[in-house]
């Protein structure tokens, strides 16, 4: 269990951090992982906060808790910030992604102290250019990736490639923008 | 080969459900087992499977159909949690003293009220005197396993009772993990086709669920017990014939390190594995603990379970329900009797935890593990009924 990776996603209902959960759950699992992907229940609704979680391991991981000391924290929508104490746990020799224009230095200072990696993606803007729709979900597992190597980038792109082919069978169009999002997040993530 | 795949829990309990093609499944929809039904209603919908699907409207309406389903000769399914199986209860009843060997997933959430849609066992718990067999099932790997044992159990004729295969509602069905399923055709030549010895539709003039005198109901009530003391080795055969199959060993509870263990905690469904990642950190340190996770909670393996728990000195059983009898858990006051008749027992306390979707996590068995040390230390249980996770107490 000595390489188990826990990520801890906090997002607004209707975002797709839940999605983007099990998404990463699905990379690592088509490269061979143990994973573990899952959300954490409550009065849902569009706009509160909510909280998804992943375990990836070589070995099945027998614990089923929520996460309180993850190595990587996703944060998919920069406005939690200042409502959700994202860092809380998280190690100081992991990291925290955040989905934001700005700059790790800008945000540090709402981090209340976190010594760890700080990092940004501007998620957003790259799903709009490459995708045609604010959805952040691609952009953002694509940042995770790249930060946490917890699934070599070459497999992860032939993976990604073959499961959008998969299920976008019906909308080939999107499986580019997709990609390429994947490839520009990797690319334009800040702070590395 | 088996089928290396990731699902949740609700999908692995659909997916068995699928493979098994049963004639009729009957359901209504509640949280958090409404992804069951949903995704096999899918199935049907695209021609996977051949079921008759009945939209019921209420659980009550959805265990009525079963039984009469069950009754007439078919295969019949359905899937509940919570407030669902309560509205089930009269027909618990009926099902397993009419003998048919119907199959229930049950998805675990608390009971209101107040409200709450979240994981404990008052539900299933409640129905623990109903006449149905009951396995729970630590996460999708053992919900999907046990639910297509479920069946040949049930329907076995030394047997004939129905069972009701547990999850932990949210916390497996709907976390993804990885799971290996098997083959279509291998779960098919499982479960074999249902072929009752009486059935209405059988051209035989029998008559079942009529009024029960004075003369015989009481005969009856006791051949339905005796059938749930029988089923013990039924459920060994069937595990035995699966491990076989799959590869995947399952007894009527697990013993998890506790061949040398001073201190253990008996538990089931999802916490059990929170429980054994505990168990090896304090292993990891020289500690000699143990986890005995129940799978088979009714028929309760009394003989067994006082054998396992002998040579430990001081147990605690976890509860995930209060009975509020003022004297402990339903697991807790079952596991305590059947070791009463020991030469030499364990001290023996409980701890209710995790209601209504109170997180578990490995800090909450670090404690309980702590205070079996205190309990060892001092040569006695201290207070008996105690709670772990709780605010201000």
């Amino acid at each position: 269990m000595s390489k188990m990776v826990e990520v801890r996603w906090h997002g607004r209902g209707g975002q797709g951090a839940k999605t983007a959960s099990l998404l990463l759950a699905d990379a690592a699992f088509n490269t061979g992982k143990f994973v573990q992907g899952f959300p954490e229940y409550g009065p849902e609704r569009m706009g509160a906060p909510i909280t998804a979680y992943n375990r990836i391991s070589d070995e099945r991981c027998p614990i089923h808790s929520n996460i309180y000391e993850p190595d990587y924290v996703v944060v998919v929508d920069a406005t939690l910030l200042s409502a959700v104490d994202v860092t809380g746990g998280l190690k100081k020799e992991g990291a925290i992604i955040i989905n934001s224009a700005k700059s790790p230095e800008e945000l540090k200072p709402l981090l209340e102290g976190y010594e760890g990696g700080v990092y940004t993606i501007d998620a957003g803007k790259i799903a709009e250019e490459e995708i045609g729709r604010n959805i952040p979900n691609t952009p953002m597992l694509g940042a995770v990736v790249k930060v946490s190597g917890v699934i070599p980038e070459a497999e992860f792109f032939k993976d990604m490639e073959a499961s959008m082919h998969h299920k976008f069978a019906n909308k080939p169009h999107v499986i580019e923008g997709n990609m390429k999002a994947l490839r520009r997040s990797m690319q334009e993530v800040k702070g590395l | 080969m088996s089928i290396r795949e990731r699902l949740s829990g609700n999908e692995a309990v659909a997916v068995a459900l699928k493979q098994i093609d049963p004639d009729v499944v009957a359901a209504y929809p509640i949280t958090p087992s409404t992804e069951v039904p949903q995704y096999f209603a899918q199935f049907v919908a695209d021609g996977q499977v051949n079921t008759e699907f009945v939209t019921v409207e209420s659980e009550h309406s959805a265990m009525s159909a079963c039984i009469t389903a069950t009754a007439a000769g078919g295969r019949s399914a359905t899937i509940t949690s919570a407030c669902g199986l309560a509205l089930m209860w009269e027909l618990l009843y009926v099902a397993s003293g009419s003998r048919l060997p119907v199959t229930l997933a049950v998805v675990n959430r608390a009971l209101s009220g107040p409200i709450n849609i979240n994981n404990d066992h008052s539900d299933s718990m409640g129905a623990r005197d109903s006449g149905w067999i009951q396995l729970y099932s630590e996460n999708n790997q053992e919900a999907y396993d046990n639910y297509i044992m479920s069946l040949r159990i049930a329907e076995h004729k030394d047997v004939l009772l129905p069972v009701m295969t547990c999850q932990d509602g949210f916390i497996t069905s709907h976390a993804i993990e990885n799971i290996e399923l098997l083959e279509d055709e291998k779960v098919k030549k499982f479960v074999g086709e249902y072929k009752p010895e009486h059935s209405l539709l059988s051209g035989e003039k029998i008559s079942i669920g009529p009024y029960d005198t004075p003369m015989f109901y009481f005969e009856h009530q006791y051949q339905r017990a005796r059938a749930m003391v029988d089923s013990k080795k039924v459920i060994l055969d069937v595990s035995k014939e699966f491990a076989a199959l799959s590869g995947r060993e399952y007894g009527l509870f697990e013993e998890y390190k506790m061949e040398d263990a001073e201190r253990a905690i008996v538990v089931l469904n999802s916490t059990a594995g929170t429980a054994k990642a505990v168990c090896d950190e304090l292993r990891a340190n020289g500690e000699k603990v143990g986890i005995l996770k129940l799978r088979v909670y009714r028929p309760f393996p009394m003989e067994e379970i006082a054998k396992a728990l002998a040579h430990v000195k001081a147990v605690a059983v976890m509860d995930k329900a209060e009975s509020f009898s003022a004297m402990g858990g339903p697991v807790f006051n079952d596991v305590r009797s059947a070791c009463y008749e020991l030469k030499t027992r364990p001290h023996i306390i409980n701890y209710i935890y995790g209601l209504g979707g109170r997180d578990v996590p490995t800090t909450d068995i670090k404690i309980v593990f702590d205070a079996l040390k205190e309990v060892v230390k001092n040569d006695k249980p201290g207070e008996i009924y105690r709670h772990v996770g709780v605010r201000g107490v």
